[in-house]
């Protein structure tokens, strides 16, 4: 009954503090976000599927949102290519044919290389999206969230919403059960029309009750001091460990890395192997 | 529109109002005065009255509120009201009139008061919810520790006043227990080492440090109301306010938690208010003073003692405790120096006869109905993930017209139990008949025409904004048509006494009006069985009586009653019959007279004794299941129902 399937195994990634996690993972995309640099992008992929490996996630907790992914960044690639194919050309002011598609639109080597880097940018962030999802104890979201600079009331948003959202599931699985009992067709039979009348009927008792366990918390949370310094400390917070800063240092070199690659080796973000 | 007669606060509050100057409310009562005699069993014995008090249930040598009895009076009032009126903007009269009342350090008060007394108004007026979350107009002062709470806000008021809310799960703001105990640690931005310390000290002062990673699903109620306490002693405040603690508890629970509240009180020498209207329950352990409140003042400031043998309960809307109602039936005048105020402190002297020959007098008769058979469960099995089992071989078998309880601890399979009754869930062994016909093939919506549910929140149901509307919904769904609806949802409306509401918005009505608009929208489909889940928690005693003297009416039109509750008052009123579970397993299938005497029944489904149970045996009767029956029959006949 959880947001995100955390899976409570003891791994070195799953023993990092939250923050720590967090950290690594805004690094390690910057430098993917960063670099044009297809060797770069490859490097860093190829990095975090090994710590995806180490995390012990399974490919079954994660197969949906790979897919949804794939399925994004592939029609994100086609729908590119007829905006703009000559974009790689532009970037890499050569031109090298390799074929004719129709009309006047070229399949380049330079919109190729283009391409693909931009893909596998979008596909390496996924493996390092997940590790910070799925190791990451759902309590330490918020103190890690906080801990980058998010205003701590936006954080325990987010940790509420993790404490809640089973109750909220629990309110709405009753309310629908009990519905149907007066008589409501919630299966695909009904019309469209209906079906979307007949779910207002749950959603509406499910707001109101909402609105009631919201008054309780706020009281709750108003009663307990919420709220009134502009700082927080958080119980679940992990004090840093030695591979925590060791965690941070290796990623802020990749991302070190990926820089100097751009500044000094390619003197752009784009890797150029045209000229 | 003249509001109807169950909602028009009882006439006789007014009566309450003008007996103030003999209680003397203004001056508390010392509590020196308030001799607790330590009794163990029977109180008959005569102890030596000793002038220090004693905290009930322990051993006689901790004398933990010696000193701070005697030195009240010296001291200076930790809570202060002074001619203090309150008025929320969005109501026309003041809800707290003219509010005097002194509260001293380390007294253990209960306020207590029927519905919309201004009981809860007045916790929030301590607690700084008014004005801070809820706004209205303050005239007269308030003062906590000498400060007056106008100067204060609610985060400094926090730091003095620690609350514990009703709904203990609700509250619960943390992922993990610890997490919750923490949370207004994490607002004083108290540093990690020192924050886990801290937590851990509190967590094992309630007893919940094994506990300190559990989430709030795995939690009981009582362990998330001990993890709430604890989550505000960790502020080291000197008032503990609690607001309707036993609301939501089971009552072996509830038995507990007030001997926590107690026993933190003497530990730890906090102040401590206890805001209820279940008089009874929280007098399991002593109190120093009652405040009573009613339509917004304090109509009385006594020792339980002295409110028991009153007449102020009766006149305000409070359940007096059923030892005392036996008493009074049994023709005993119930005065002070029986110190009536605790079933442990109780001399019954010259009334023990009189109870005993008022026992010969009611002997039970034993319950018959002749009805044939409406659902029967036979070796019933059913587990959700079909490794844990959730009922394991039930078998029941309810007659037409039965009125039934189904009782049990949180967890012990009720619910489960009522929605395979109702087809949400699918047994994984057994039949259910209805009136000998197997279920099975019955779909959630024909089942709805026979069993109705009727869920414990309103507001869980209530999808219309006419009353009308939602009356009439399950009709409209199936597509009965409109000239034959009307007159059904008249009638029905009728029966639930909302006649004049008919053309209503639902968002005008009490809880209780809204209580009775869902029980309508599901009696519309004519169903032979209603299903009710804890009908009557958190309703005051006068609700309580409405709401359950309305499904008598029902009952005795012929729809049978199952009653799924914790209230065990509940169970020896209204319900001749008690089918208790416990781990899934049917442990008693019997009258509520023998549920509430036996042992090992109470024990495992965290019921309590009643205590007619314990007059019983204080006036030598052997059979106190039987007195307890005998007193349920007589009260029946005496309703007349």
């Amino acid at each position: 009954m959880k947001l995100f399937s955390y899976n409570s195994v003891d791994t070195p990634i799953h023993r990092l503090s939250g923050l720590t996690k967090l950290i690594c993972f805004l690094f390690l995309t910057f430098a993917v976000m960063y670099s044009y640099d297809l060797r770069v992008v490859l490097l860093v992929m190829l990095f975090s599927i090994v710590v995806l490996w180490v995390s012990r996630i399974r490919y079954a907790q994660i197969r949906s949102m790979i897919i949804y992914v794939l399925i994004f960044i592939v029609t994100n690639a086609i729908i590119s290519f007829f905006f703009a194919p000559e974009f790689g050309v532009e970037i890499y002011g050569t031109r090298h044919e390799i074929v004719k598609l129709f009309g006047h639109v070229y399949l380049t080597q330079e919109q190729l290389l283009y391409q693909v880097t931009k893909l596998f940018k979008y596909a390496s962030v996924i493996p390092l999206g997940m590790i910070f999802l799925l190791t990451t104890d759902p309590s330490e979201f918020a103190s890690s969230l906080s801990g980058v600079g998010v205003h701590y009331k936006a954080s325990y948003a987010v940790a509420l919403t993790l404490r809640y959202f089973p109750d909220i599931q629990r309110d709405y699985r009753d309310i629908s059960l009990a519905q149907q009992a007066r008589g409501l067709d919630l299966s695909h039979k009904a019309k469209f029309m209906d079906r979307f009348k007949n779910a207002l009927l749950i959603v509406i008792p499910l707001i109101f009750s909402t609105l009631e366990r919201i008054e309780l918390i706020s009281n709750a949370m108003d009663l307990r001091g919420f709220g009134k310094g502009k700082q927080r400390t958080w119980y679940t917070a992990k004090k840093f460990s030695r591979d925590d800063y060791l965690a941070m240092l290796l990623s802020a070199l990749i991302f070190g890395g990926s820089l100097c690659v751009s500044a000094f080796l390619n003197h752009s973000r784009f890797y150029n192997p045209f000229i | 529109m003249a509001a109807p007669e169950w909602r028009q606060p009882s006439a006789l509050c007014a009566v309450g109002g003008s007996l103030l100057p003999f209680f003397g409310y203004k001056t508390p009562t010392p509590p020196a005065r308030n001799i607790v005699i330590l009794s163990l069993g029977r109180a008959a014995a005569p102890a030596p009255i000793s002038t220090q008090r004693v905290c009930m249930g322990r051993m006689p040598s901790a004398t933990c509120r010696a000193g701070t009895a005697r030195s009240f009076m010296e001291k200076q009032a930790i809570i202060n009201f002074d001619h203090f009126t309150f008025q929320y903007y969005s109501q026309a009269e003041p809800t707290l009139h003219d509010i005097n009342l002194k509260i001293y350090p380390g007294e253990k008060i209960l306020i207590i008061g029927p519905s919309g007394s201004g009981k809860s108004t007045l916790g929030h007026c301590i607690n700084g919810l008014i004005p801070f979350a809820y706004k209205g107009e303050i005239s007269g002062s308030l003062t906590i520790h000498g400060r007056d709470t106008r100067q204060l806000n609610i985060f400094e008021l926090s730091k003095m006043v620690g609350t514990v809310l009703q709904d203990s799960d609700g509250q619960f703001v943390g992922l993990t227990a610890g997490e919750d105990i923490a949370f207004a640690l994490e607002n004083d931005c108290i540093q990690h080492d020192a924050m886990h310390e801290r937590v851990h000290k509190v967590a094992e002062m309630v007893d919940m440090h094994e506990l300190l990673g559990s989430s709030p699903f795995e939690l009981s109620g009582g362990q998330k109301q001990r993890t709430s306490l604890a989550g505000v002693m960790i502020d080291e405040v000197d008032i503990l306010l609690f607001d309707e603690p036993l609301a939501n508890l089971d009552p072996a629970t509830g038995k507990k938690a007030i001997e926590i509240i107690d026993d933190i009180h003497c530990d730890a020498s906090k102040t401590v208010l206890i805001i209820e209207h279940r008089l009874e329950d929280v007098l399991h352990r002593d109190v120093d003073r009652v405040i009573m409140l009613n339509e917004g003042r304090i109509v009385a400031d006594l020792s339980a003692h002295d409110l028991v043998c009153s007449d102020l309960l009766r006149q305000n809307g409070i359940r007096e405790p059923l030892y005392i109602t036996a008493l009074k039936y049994a023709g005993a005048s119930v005065t002070c120096d029986m110190q009536p105020g605790y079933i442990t402190t109780l001399k019954t002297n010259s009334a023990g006869a009189q109870v005993r020959a008022w026992y010969k007098a009611i002997q039970p008769a034993p319950p018959r109905n002749p009805h044939p058979s409406i659902i029967s469960m036979e070796h019933i099995s059913f587990s959700y993930d079909g490794v844990r089992p959730v009922l394991q071989d039930i078998n029941f078998d309810i007659r037409e017209g039965e009125m039934v309880s189904l009782v049990g601890k949180n967890g012990a399979g009720k619910s489960t139990l009522s929605k395979l009754l109702c087809g949400f869930e699918k047994e994984d062994q057994g039949i259910i008949r209805y009136r000998g016909e197997d279920m099975r093939d019955k779909t959630i919506k024909e089942r709805a025409e026979l069993i109705g549910l009727v869920m414990q929140n309103p507001n869980q149901m209530i999808s219309k904004a006419m009353i009308y509307d939602e009356v009439a919904l399950g009709l409209r769904l199936r597509n009965v048509p409109e000239e034959e609806i009307t007159p059904r949802v008249e009638k029905v409306l009728k029966i639930c006494g909302l006649a004049p509401f008919i053309e209503w918005p639902i968002s005008a009505l009490s809880y209780g009006q809204k209580k009775r608009v869902t029980i309508a929208s599901i009696l519309v489909l004519d169903p032979h069985i209603l299903i009710l889940d804890e009908p009557t928690a958190g309703q005051d005693y006068r609700h309580y009586t409405d709401i359950m003297e309305f499904l008598v009416e029902i009952n005795k039109l012929g729809v049978t009653i199952i009653l799924i509750t914790h209230d065990m008052h509940l169970m020896l009123e209204y319900t001749p019959r008690a089918i208790v579970l416990a781990g899934g397993k049917l442990i008693a299938d019997t009258a509520a007279a023998f549920v509430l005497t036996d042992p090992q029944v109470i024990e495992e489904a965290n019921l309590k004794e009643t205590s007619l149970f314990n007059l019983a045996h204080m006036a030598d009767i052997a059979d106190g299941t039987a007195f307890v029956q005998g007193f349920i029959d007589y009260e029946r006949k005496l309703k007349n129902r």
